[in-house]
């Protein structure tokens, strides 16, 4: 039994390691993802995609693919509802349903190459695919742009001319779809009290999520007009508004039944095939499975932006911090809604200014439409950052993590963008890092040692769970968020906890969308927070009907009744037998029926995430490459209720952070075409790239979660680019300011230097 | 165009099938025989996730033909248990949470296993570069090193 407790409760569960319900399945190739689901007389269906940056579609012939022996239906953008401007928001990034269903499948104009143009379905994958060859398109090619610089240049092609604000008021033509401001005081003129200012200019290359399952649906469209679409994402109920939305459809007719996620890192929070596999299953009365090719993933869904950042700090020679001022632009792709409004926010979030400012513009490029990556927008904005922070303290002669501590936000301290913080453990982390034996161990040459602190918000948004409680007093619960990581573990956990019973005696289920209330996506590391909330308070319900059945059964006053390890008691009359779950719910019957209770709410209280990184590298002077060779990541999770798969998140944040610092980035050739759309070519971190990677966990408990919980799949990828790119400057003395820090890039400065 | 006849065992069942010239073993372990529980994640040998045992020695089946499979011997991660008992990889990699989102898991668990028959005794970096051909973007691998090194212990234990 675990030491640690909730209001003095001892805890049982909270804070174990247990085996993940859906453990044995994953292990044993039973799990069902995005791609594993069949029905008789299914159909294939591919998508026809634009070889073009930009063009103009003249005509689109789709005559004889149809003539093709077993294609079953053809779709194009006329045969698609027009879609009005309307914002939607069930995600991380904003989302206009126009521009979604343009995303979807293009009318009048490509917009990116890979833009998907036509679907077709057949009888067989390679029919579909020779069919794709016979729908001949007649495309006006048009001048497109493919970075920040030329998007917003007097005479910059436009890759909208028809862009309206967010109240669909249209605006000046330009590629520029949005602006933002935030922030306090005066940093102009506070710059000029400061001892020391800092001012450099960053830029990042876009990098995919790289979750290795494809994006796979399968959608059966019943003449009746009911939809059953089977598909993996990071919400069901997003793919349900999102495809009704764009087919016009009822959100009642359409049914989303959750399968298996292979990955998802924020990629999985909008649609792709679905709303084409729909089309497609109404025209040809068959049902119509998708699957994505890798090189598809790659150039057709989100990347995360590319970005151009500027970052001014001003400090005394004490090393107070006095002003900040950041300028971002963050290329949206060929549709707006980048992250750059989180990447304003997060900027100077982790520290006390009494001068803020940062500038967001979301600028549009003719490659694919951004997606979320887990903290949108927040690694690219700490790279700058923390660089900054770094170049500080070196001229200021002062430590790293000292620096930090003494301006470090904390309780009541005013953020950048906005609120007062609560109760937040980034000091706790920082000294976490400070004390721990990694910080002084010593390096060889040419290695060094890098610092790095970052945060991410957490969401709260809305959730729904249901709990039952079954006859033979087994708990069942039913929650409406894919489990990506470990959710299952976590609501199962907290349940126990709550019911005082065996972990084992909890079943938790991934409901489909007519089965449990409505969930907002698994984004924003929010599934334990959030809807662990939820059942906690729907197990509390239950907890109080299991009193009230026990009273009745007594014939005493309910108050008389209370709940401890899995029974019912009365608490002045120890003569009168405890009752258990499994004889109140046996006898349920004769005291009300069913036990059950649902939860459902808008959760607030998120608790922000704070995460300090120390990562050393060592460098080969003789070709530049870069190895990691250790790595400890700290962070705040509020309270780890599975410990390792809060590791595990820090773990799998701080090696994705490695890779998109070091190797990821994709590669246009002039014409806007991606040049490495395989994980060949684009190079993710194998196991032979990376040490071990030291998760440790601080625990200061979210006053507002009834376990302490606060969010921790997104913070740590905040630190580690800049972590590395830190640690880089230590062993090499060159400070490098464009990722990602290849071997090319890394060799090229150090024969500058020398 | 007719299909063509091949015999094959497959997790210790002979099986037969028909398939076209063209597709690959996993299009056929998939879409044909129904046994999904191998993988795509890339369909060009890159990611590991479809790593299957062929008599013995690791493939990815995305590279191969169907039609090779003719009198072979494959092996998927569905046959590494033995009814409900766990192979001790697959104990590992659930006792040491080496999985997060699994899609990678049953080609890491074929991919470890083929080391351990050559190498029960790996080091950590003999593990790392043995699994660097299967790619995991949730772990960072860190749970998944640490879980083969104790399976193999396991292993020479109960082999000892």
């Amino acid at each position: 039994m675990s030491e640690k407790s909730t209001e003095g409760r001892p805890l049982k569960w909270v804070g174990t390691r247990p085996v993940r319900p859906d453990g044995v399945e994953k292990v044993t190739g039973r799990a069902r993802y995005g791609a594993d689901f069949a029905r008789p007389d299914m159909l294939w269906g591919h998508v026809l995609r634009s070889p073009h940056a930009h063009a103009r579609i003249r005509r689109i012939d789709v005559r004889r693919a149809l003539e093709l022996d077993g294609v079953k239906a053809i779709v194009t953008g006329d045969d698609l509802p027009e879609i009005a401007s309307e914002q939607a928001f069930v995600g991380e990034e904003p989302t206009d349903y126009r521009m979604l269903s343009q995303n979807v499948l293009a009318r009048g104009k490509v917009g990116y190459v890979g833009h998907a143009v036509a679907a077709v379905a057949a009888t067989t994958s390679a029919v579909a695919e020779e069919a794709l060859r016979l729908i001949e398109v007649d495309y006006e090619i048009l001048p497109h742009v493919l970075d920040v610089l030329s998007a917003t240049a007097d005479d910059a092609p436009l890759v909208h001319d028809d862009l309206c604000d967010r109240k669909g008021v249209k605006k000046n033509p330009s590629n520029i779809a949005n602006e933002i401001e935030m922030g306090h005081g005066d940093p102009e003129a506070a710059f000029t009290n400061a001892d020391v200012v800092v001012d450099r200019s960053f830029t990042t290359q876009a990098v995919h999520q790289g979750y290795i399952e494809p994006h796979a649906c399968l959608a059966e469209a019943g003449p009746d007009g009911q939809v059953t679409i089977w598909c993996s994402s990071q919400g069901q109920f997003m793919v349900r508004g999102y495809t009704a939305k764009l087919l016009g459809l009822d959100l009642a007719q359409v049914r989303v039944v959750p399968a298996e996620i292979g990955g998802g890192f924020g990629g999985k929070t909008t649609v792709y095939l679905e709303p084409l596999a729909v089309a497609l299953s109404q025209r040809s009365g068959r049902p119509v499975k998708m699957v994505m090719s890798r090189e598809e993933v790659f150039r057709a869904t989100g990347p995360a932006s590319a970005t151009r950042i500027r970052v001014k700090i001003g400090a005394t020679k004490e090393g107070q911090f006095l002003a900040g001022e950041a300028w971002l632009d963050y290329e949206a792709g060929a549709f707006p809604g980048s992250s750059v409004a989180a990447g304003s926010m997060t900027i100077f979030a982790p520290y006390a200014f009494e001068h803020a400012r940062s500038h967001g513009r979301d600028i549009l490029v003719n490659k694919p439409k951004s997606a979320a990556y887990r903290a949108p927008g927040a690694p690219m904005a700490a790279f700058a950052v923390e660089s900054v922070v770094d170049d500080l303290a070196r001229q200021l002669e002062i430590d790293p993590i000292d620096l930090r501590l003494q301006n470090a936000a904390r309780e009541g301290v005013q953020s950048s963008f906005g609120p007062r913080y609560k109760r937040i453990g980034f000091v706790e982390t920082l000294q976490a890092a400070q004390e721990h034996p990694h910080y002084d161990a010593p390096l060889q040459p040419n290695q060094g040692r890098g610092v790095a602190a970052g945060m991410w918000f957490n969401a709260g948004l809305q959730s729904s769970a249901a709990v039952m409680v079954n006859a033979d007093g087994s708990v069942s619960v039913i929650s409406g968020n894919p489990d990506i990581g470990g959710s299952r573990a976590s609501l199962a956990m907290m349940a126990a906890e709550e019911f005082g019973i065996e972990y084992e005696k909890v079943g938790v289920r991934i409901g489909d969308t007519a089965s449990v209330g409505y969930n907002d996506v698994t984004g924003g590391s929010r599934v334990t927070l959030a809807t662990g909330k939820m059942v906690v308070e729907a197990s509390q319900e239950v907890i109080s009907q299991l009193c009230e059945r026990a009273a009745k059964v007594w014939d005493v006053d309910v108050k008389r009744v209370h709940w401890a390890d899995g029974k019912a008691k009365v608490l002045d009359d120890e003569a009168i037998e405890p009752l258990g779950l499994a004889e109140i719910a046996t006898g349920a019957a004769r005291t009300g029926g069913p036990i059950q209770a649902i939860a459902s709410g808008s959760v607030r209280g998120v608790g922000m995430s704070f995460g300090v990184h120390l990562c050393d590298v060592e460098v080969d002077p003789e070709t530049g490459k870069v190895d990691v060779i250790r790595y400890t990541a700290f962070q705040d999770a509020g309270r780890a209720i599975h410990p390792s798969y809060v590791e595990g998140q820090i773990q799998g944040g701080a090696a994705q952070g490695i890779g998109w610092a070091l190797n990821e980035e994709y590669v246009f050739d002039d014409s806007g075409r991606l040049e490495n759309s395989g994980f060949l070519d684009y190079r993710m971190p194998v196991a032979s790239d990376l040490p071990m990677i030291d998760a440790v966990i601080i625990e200061v408990p979210n006053p507002d979660h009834p376990y302490g919980v606060r969010g921790v799949g997104e913070a740590p990828i905040v630190p580690p680019i800049p972590a590395v790119v830190n640690a880089l400057r230590a062993a090499t003395g060159v400070c490098f300011s464009d990722l990602p820090v290849s071997p090319p890039r890394v060799l090229e400065a150090l024969d500058a230097v020398s | 165009m007719s299909k063509r006849h091949v015999t094959t065992t497959i997790d210790g069942e002979g099986r037969e099938f028909l398939c076209e010239d063209w597709q690959t073993l996993l299009d056929v372990l998939r879409d044909v025989l129904m046994k999904t529980g191998t993988k795509e994640g890339c369909g060009t040998g890159d990611c590991g996730a479809c790593s299957v045992l062929l008599d013995g020695r690791l493939v990815c089946s995305c590279l191969m033909l169907a039609a090779e499979a003719e009198g072979r011997v494959i092996e998927t991660v569905e046959g590494m248990a033995e009814g409900d008992r766990l192979h001790p990889l697959q104990q590992h990699f659930l006792q040491e949470a080496a999985l997060q989102c699994g899609i990678c898991t049953p080609g890491f668990l074929v991919a470890a296993r083929a080391l351990l028959a050559q190498n029960p005794d790996p080091s950590e970096r003999e593990v790392r570069f043995w699994l660097a051909g299967n790619l995991c973007r949730c772990t960072g691998y860190d749970k998944i090193v640490r879980a083969v090194l104790a399976a193999a212990a396991e292993m020479r234990g109960a082999e000892a």
